[in-house]
């Protein structure tokens, strides 16, 4: 019992194969579509790749480039095939790489498919990249005199201006490191001397944030040191105070930013996918419909198209003990001596009666 | 005197008309070019049209709007009449038609050229726009909750980090100017009242600059107050500090970018007029070669083709008297009224 089997009539047949043809080449477009969102995405994790730690992250944009040039290809061969199939003679000569094409190509969407679900599950990933990422930028960022880390300054400070963020998880992060350079502390005041003192871990620790921390829309000009003394400034409660730095912390806002990213790109690729799917369907009915038509011997005829020819275990299971047997080609069966001749009942015919001929006298 | 006389011969002229109807697609696409820059030119004048003083630039990219329309429309008329101008029975048509599209064609293409000396031509009216602009934005900066000023503080704090820059000519400009507002300052301190009394307008100044104009490539924390006091901050010299905020004047930042933005515009719009005027140029030598042919049996003939039948001057002249003729319509001509006067005259005598 085939599965979904559909009656095609010749001009059906045609039909289909040059819409075929037509879908194909834009799956083309959209294969290139997919390479250009795996170079976007390749390029917006580079950009901040300062600020993230190791992690398996570009796995995703590879993949997604991969598919994409592996999509160009197949599509461009299905537009090929596609376009012969409308006529029976030139369908002969790819007769044979039909069946091993639609395989192919059905393990290709299965890879698209895991494509798209690996952008929406790289959610746990980034954010440890991040988090981890964003504590040692934020360590390093008075050693401008290092290489390796001389630009991190830089970097921080504009992410915390681009994306209007504070810290790691808000402004108060930035209370618990030394975010000032010993080369620009004078070690003779004695002010600085007590506070390294009061630290365990001698560093100088203060109340204070970068101006890139600073909010553009506070009405009132950017309170950076001594944030918590509220005597310190006129006018000024930092308790109830919202508008004089960036409330919101870096790792959430980039994690955000990216998120949005991953959405998007994702639900393309699940949109091309579905794409792939259906225009694959249609392979598969024009090749099983295109084989009937030679086994029945009349191109004009009608014939059937369908997705598998028995129902969906039968063929598992065939399948299977094909590939059970593909492995036993050169083993020998032993209950019979190696003969495989032997205990057959005689198949001979003799002549339109069927009467076996007398045996010869023989000489005495 | 003819100007620009030249000889046609059949297939001159069906490969004029070929040549002619690409070139004129080619056309239509630069004026749609020329369009499109001269939308993003006004965009990008109005997002920074709080620092500005007055709209006179807008000059130019409306110019540059209106001469792309109109380059497209004439373009797209002298496609369809090349395509026309092969087939002796269908030119005629485009006989009446063709004397105002010159006139128009030219006064376009004109305008085209003129946009383009424009652009390089206002660089002077920006630049004083700019510094009056710039001036109120800094003066008006602390004025945060005065409604029509609110947002000068953020506009101001945006340009200077967009555009890495700071103050109007250079940083010294916050210097002059009470940018912190009276609101926070404490006034029972003697440090603020000492301030205050120095000076003759009892401005709070400070040798301060807004966080805005900090440097992010600095390899130390921005020193924003007390820039010029050394002794202030460790191991520090403002005269050998160049790190430490943006130097440059918002100003010249802005002039630079604008100016950047209009030189290339010139250039890519200068070189669509070349290719209209050329266009123009072989519409006429086409519609002039094929006047010849009409009426005459033989359509394979050899045909002159000229630019203008009669000088520059005298051709010039027949296109302005009708638009004179129309202006002084309603203007009565002296020297009629006299005899009616002297006739209305002798009659009175006579009664």
């Amino acid at each position: 019992m085939a599965v979904l089997p559909i009656k095609f009539t010749k001009t059906k047949r045609d039909k289909l194969a040059q819409v075929l043809w037509v879908l194909n080449w834009i799956s083309v477009v959209t294969g290139i579509i997919l390479f250009s969102l795996g170079i976007f995405l390749k390029v917006e994790i580079n950009k901040r790749q300062d600020l993230m730690a190791e992690s398996q992250l570009q796995s995703v944009p590879n993949m997604l480039i991969a598919v994409g040039l592996i999509a160009c290809v197949i599509n461009f061969l299905g537009g090929k095939i596609c376009y012969d199939c409308v006529d029976t003679n030139k369908f002969l000569r790819w007769k044979l790489v039909m069946l091993p094409y639609i395989i192919c190509t059905f393990f290709f969407t299965l890879s698209v498919l895991v494509g798209a679900l690996m952008c929406y599950s790289m959610h746990g990933q980034l954010e440890e990249a991040l988090t981890l990422g964003l504590r040692d930028a934020m360590r390093y960022y008075k050693d401008t005199d290092t290489p390796g880390r001389c630009f991190l300054k830089r970097t921080v400070d504009q992410l915390q201006i681009q994306f209007q963020c504070c810290g790691n998880e808000g402004y108060r992060d930035w209370f618990q490191i030394q975010w000032v350079s010993n080369r620009y502390l004078d070690m003779s005041q004695r002010e600085v001397v007590d506070r390294l003192r009061s630290n365990v871990e001698g560093k100088y620790l203060m109340d204070g944030v970068p101006f890139s921390c600073c909010n553009v829309n506070s009405p009132r000009p950017c309170i950076q040191y001594q944030i918590t003394n509220n005597s310190a400034h006129f006018n000024y409660d930092f308790h109830t105070e919202e508008l004089n730095l960036w409330m919101k912390g870096c790792r959430q806002a980039l994690r955000d930013y990216y998120t949005n990213i991953m959405h998007s790109v994702g639900l393309t690729v699940l949109i091309i996918w579905l794409f792939e799917l259906s225009v694959l369907t249609g392979v598969r009915y024009l090749q099983t419909s295109l084989e009937n038509v030679l086994r029945q011997g009349d191109p004009e005829c009608e014939s059937d198209g369908w997705l598998l020819e028995n129902s969906f275990v039968e063929t598992a299971r065939s399948n299977f003990n094909i590939i059970k047997h593909l492995g036993k080609f050169n083993q020998i069966n032993i209950s019979s001596n190696g003969d495989p001749n032997i205990d057959k009942p005689p198949t001979a015919h003799y002549g339109p009666d069927n009467v076996p001929p007398k045996p010869l006298p023989m000489a005495s | 005197m003819v100007v620009g006389k030249m000889k046609f011969t059949f297939q001159k002229r069906v490969k004029l008309a070929q040549g002619l109807w690409l070139l004129s697609w080619l056309a239509t696409l630069g004026g749609a070019v020329t369009f499109t820059l001269g939308c993003f030119l006004k965009t990008e004048l109005r997002r920074r049209g709080e620092v500005m003083d007055n709209t006179d630039i807008h000059c130019v990219p409306n110019t540059l709007m209106i001469v792309g329309l109109a380059s497209m429309g004439i373009n797209y008329f002298a496609s369809r009449i090349c395509q026309d101008a092969l087939d002796p029975g269908r030119f005629p048509r485009w006989k009446t038609f063709l004397k105002p599209y010159f006139g128009c064609s030219v006064f376009f293409t004109t305008l085209m050229l003129i946009s383009v000396i424009l652009s390089y031509a206002m660089k002077g009216s920006l630049e004083t726009s700019l510094k009056i602009g710039l001036k109120n934005g800094i003066r008006f900066y602390k004025d945060t909750d005065t409604p029509g000023r609110c947002f000068q503080k953020q506009t101001i704090d945006h340009l200077q980090m967009e555009f890495q820059c700071c103050g109007n000519n250079d940083y010294k400009d916050w210097f002059e100017v009470q940018w912190i507002s009276n609101r926070y300052l404490d006034f029972s301190s003697k440090e603020v009242k000492d301030c205050i009394k120095s000076n003759v307008d009892g401005r709070y100044l400070v040798d301060g600059v807004p966080f805005s104009c900090c440097n992010p490539s600095s390899p130390r924390p921005c020193i924003q107050y007390k820039i010029t006091n050394n002794t202030a901050h460790y191991n520090y010299d403002h005269q050998t500090e160049e790190l430490n905020i943006f130097i440059r004047g918002c100003r010249e930042a802005l002039v630079n970018y604008y100016m950047g933005l209009m030189n290339t515009i010139g250039a890519v719009v200068l070189s669509v007029f070349l290719l209209q005027s050329s266009v123009l140029a072989s519409v006429r030598l086409l519609q002039t070669s094929m006047e010849a042919v009409a009426g005459q049996e033989n359509v394979e003939i050899e045909t002159e083709g000229y630019l203008l039948e009669k000088g520059v001057k005298e051709t010039f002249m027949e296109y302005v008297d009708p638009v004179l003729k129309l202006l002084l319509l309603n203007q009565v001509t002296p020297p009629e009224a006299k005899p009616e006067a002297g006739a209305t005259g002798t009659t009175t005598t006579t009664s």
